[in-house]
């Protein structure tokens, strides 16, 4: 088990290097640079800038290097914890990052959770009462979950919860509560708050997790070692559980690396409709803005913790699959 | 047939099954009637289709409904009592499949091993998991620790090697004859009355069957259990079983022992059946292939089910009419209208 880690770490650094050069190409990507865009910025306000003020900015923040060099540098840079700054926010990106990282990782975290939660046992039990109402209505639940974009039931619950509820779900806390110190109050508030943001990036995992339990688990139902286990005489919710479901399971776990980007990019739509403080508003206006640093930040962060994701599952998933701890390959 | 009624182990009487299919009804079984007294073993031959592992699977109340669908007939079943207790006769078609009864009658009255050794165990678990589970489940005088113990033990009688240590195998960490000897050994572990082996040799090679046949004969009498051995192979049938059976369409043609059987097959389609196999004497020139084709399983048949395909055909009376069984001596019944005096 720990060489099955060991070897997947190791696996994992090749991949990092790559999404840092794609994280590079694509803050590089839009013509002109940080700079550029301010200079441009005063000059429409109305301000003159001279050409020596130019050439100081561009030397300090190393605009004038060729773009390997910056790479390097912003690489070396971000191993000792420093991000580089950002222009737009007169703050250093690694302490945006540490304030606001961890809320989008919540919502992710916890939509997932959420979406477990609503999905199993939907899943399980379309599979299990085939073509009955209640598979109908599973199946009707998860076409709805993969259909919706997020941002339109984001607008659609938003509006449905200010006019019927006449609650406000936007922002994490309400506004009185966002300066007040941590208390049981405002972690109610918290909660409150969370519920609209997890039911819309939660659906759409919900969607795909519904339909792949269903499908995996009418497979596992066919095969011989349930009949095994039914002529045994274990009760039928016993065999259930023990044998099909848990390898139905399987693949589902193998899923997370592939959602958790995907909630993750939910997130930031969801967020900035809900105009939620998580990293999803800030990368919108830094990549508009070329605020280079913030954005290949926040990419870079974003895309290293999916991975690790990944790894969660893959380890998740041998621990529970023999077949795998032991690279075995029969079937 | 002849034996007195007490030492029946079970009686299927008139047993129909129907599948219910989007494209039709298939009848699997249609008037299947038999029995298996203690100690005795059924082999059940036929080609596939004929019914051979429905009635296997009614008899358990495994098959998988929908689509299967039992009609009618009737299932008897002498179930033994616990150690100082009256045994009683139980109607297997009227318990509910899942309910409480029926799932204390499997495993420890009737087990099975089934055809495919790779896929009969769940690949997430040891097999020594799989085993104490069903041992747990019907010996509660059993603690875990001797469960496991009593798991051991049964992996060393069906002949795996390290049984101390294979108990913590994974299936796919066995090879194929490995696993349906594990298959055996957990399929003994509740010393079942009655062994059902559903072609449990056929996904193996010859040399790990002929093992495994010698293993189960031994098994049988050692545990003085009745088995039920299905399979299409003449050859091992006539080497597993005391009586005889044999199916088409889901009916029985001819049951006897398995010495009539073999000297003095009465049913036109057993007859076939046994010209169309080479025999190690050599004396037939050439095998004669059974002429014509399987009728569609969807197919009714009011007369006998062979009547397409029989060169003894009598028209207007095997077409009309389904030849009832004809008791040609008194371990040999016939279906076939030949017979009739």
């Amino acid at each position: 088990m720990l060489a099955f880690i060991v070897r997947r770490l190791i696996t994992i650094i090749p991949l990092l290097i790559l999404i840092s050069i794609v994280s590079f190409i694509v803050i590089e990507l839009p013509p002109g640079d940080w700079v550029e865009t301010r200079v441009q910025q005063l000059k429409l306000a109305g301000a003159t800038v001279d050409d020596t003020e130019i050439q100081r900015l561009n030397s300090q923040y190393g605009l004038d290097k060729p773009a390997y060099q910056r790479y390097f540098r912003w690489v070396t840079n971000m191993l000792q914890g420093d991000f580089g700054y950002s222009f737009q926010w007169n703050q250093p990106v690694s302490e945006i990052l540490i304030e606001r990282v961890p809320r989008t990782m919540l919502i992710a975290v916890l939509s997932l959770i959420v979406s477990w939660l609503i999905s199993t046992p939907i899943g399980i039990l379309s599979a299990i009462k085939q073509y009955s109402w209640i598979d109908y209505l599973g199946t009707f639940i998860s076409f709805i979950g993969l259909a919706t974009p997020g941002f339109l039931l984001a607008l659609i619950l938003a509006y449905g919860a200010l006019n019927i509820l006449g609650f406000s779900p936007l922002g994490l806390n309400s506004i009185e509560m966002i300066d007040a110190p941590m208390s049981i109050a405002k972690l109610v508030d918290l909660a409150k708050h969370l519920v609209l943001p997890l039911i819309i990036v939660g659906l759409t995992g919900t969607g795909v997790t519904i339909r792949v339990l269903r499908a995996n688990l009418l497979d596992e139902l066919k095969k011989q070692y349930v009949i095994t286990a039914r002529a045994k005489g274990l009760t039928e919710y016993q065999l259930l559980m023990k044998y099909p479901v848990r390898m139905a399971i399987n693949p589902l776990i193998s899923t997370i690396g592939g959602i958790l980007p995907a909630l993750i990019g939910g997130e930031q739509l969801v967020s900035i409709v809900l105009s939620l403080d998580t990293t999803g508003p800030v990368l919108l206006r830094a990549a508009i803005a070329q605020d280079t640093y913030l954005v290949g930040g926040i990419v870079m962060i974003l895309s290293t913790l999916a991975l690790f994701g990944s790894l969660l599952s893959d380890i998740a998933l041998a621990s529970m699959d023999p077949r795998i701890r032991f690279g075995g390959t029969s079937k | 047939m002849t034996n007195t009624k007490n030492d029946l182990l079970i009686e299927v009487k008139n047993l129909e099954v129907h599948f219910n299919l989007l494209e039709g009804v298939v009848r699997a079984l249609n008037g299947v009637s038999f029995e298996i007294r203690q100690g005795r073993s059924l082999g059940v031959i036929g080609e596939s289709g004929c019914g051979k592992s429905v009635t296997a699977q009614s008899i358990m109340r495994i098959a998988p409904t929908p689509p299967a669908k039992i009609i009618g007939g009737s299932i008897r079943m002498h179930v033994h009592g616990e150690e100082g207790k009256q045994g009683e006769d139980v109607e297997i078609l009227e318990l509910q499949a899942s309910g409480e009864k029926m799932r204390s009658i499997r495993w420890k009255h009737v087990a099975m091993i089934f055809q495919e050794p790779m896929t009969s165990f769940s690949p997430v678990f040891t097999i020594g998991n799989q085993i104490i589970e069903a041992i747990l489940l019907h010996m509660p005088e059993l603690d875990e620790k001797q469960s496991r113990a009593r798991a051991i033990e049964l992996l060393g009688r069906v002949g795996i090697p390290k049984p101390e240590r294979l108990v913590d195998a994974y299936p796919h960490q066995l090879s194929g004859g490995m696993r349906q000897r594990a298959m055996i050994a957990m399929a003994l572990s509740c010393n079942p009355k009655l062994l059902i082996a559903d072609e449990p040799t056929t996904a193996l090679d010859v040399t790990i069957e002929a093992q495994i046949l010698e293993l189960l004969k031994s098994l049988q009498a050692e545990f003085g259990m009745s088995m039920m051995y299905i399979s299409h192979d003449l050859a091992v049938v006539g080497e597993m079983a005391d009586d005889i059976m044999v199916m088409y369409l889901g009916q029985v043609m001819e049951r006897a022992s398995r010495d009539e059987l073999f000297e003095k097959p009465l049913h036109p389609y057993t007859q076939a059946l046994w010209r169309s196999i080479p025999r190690i004497d050599g004396g037939q020139d050439r095998l004669e292939p059974i002429a014509g084709t399987l009728p569609s399983p969807f197919s009714e048949h009011k007369g006998c089910p062979f009547y397409s395909r029989c060169e003894h055909r009598i028209k207007d009376v095997c077409d009309v009419q389904r030849p009832p069984m004809y008791r040609a001596s008194p371990t040999h019944e016939v279906a076939c209208f030949l017979y009739k005096d």
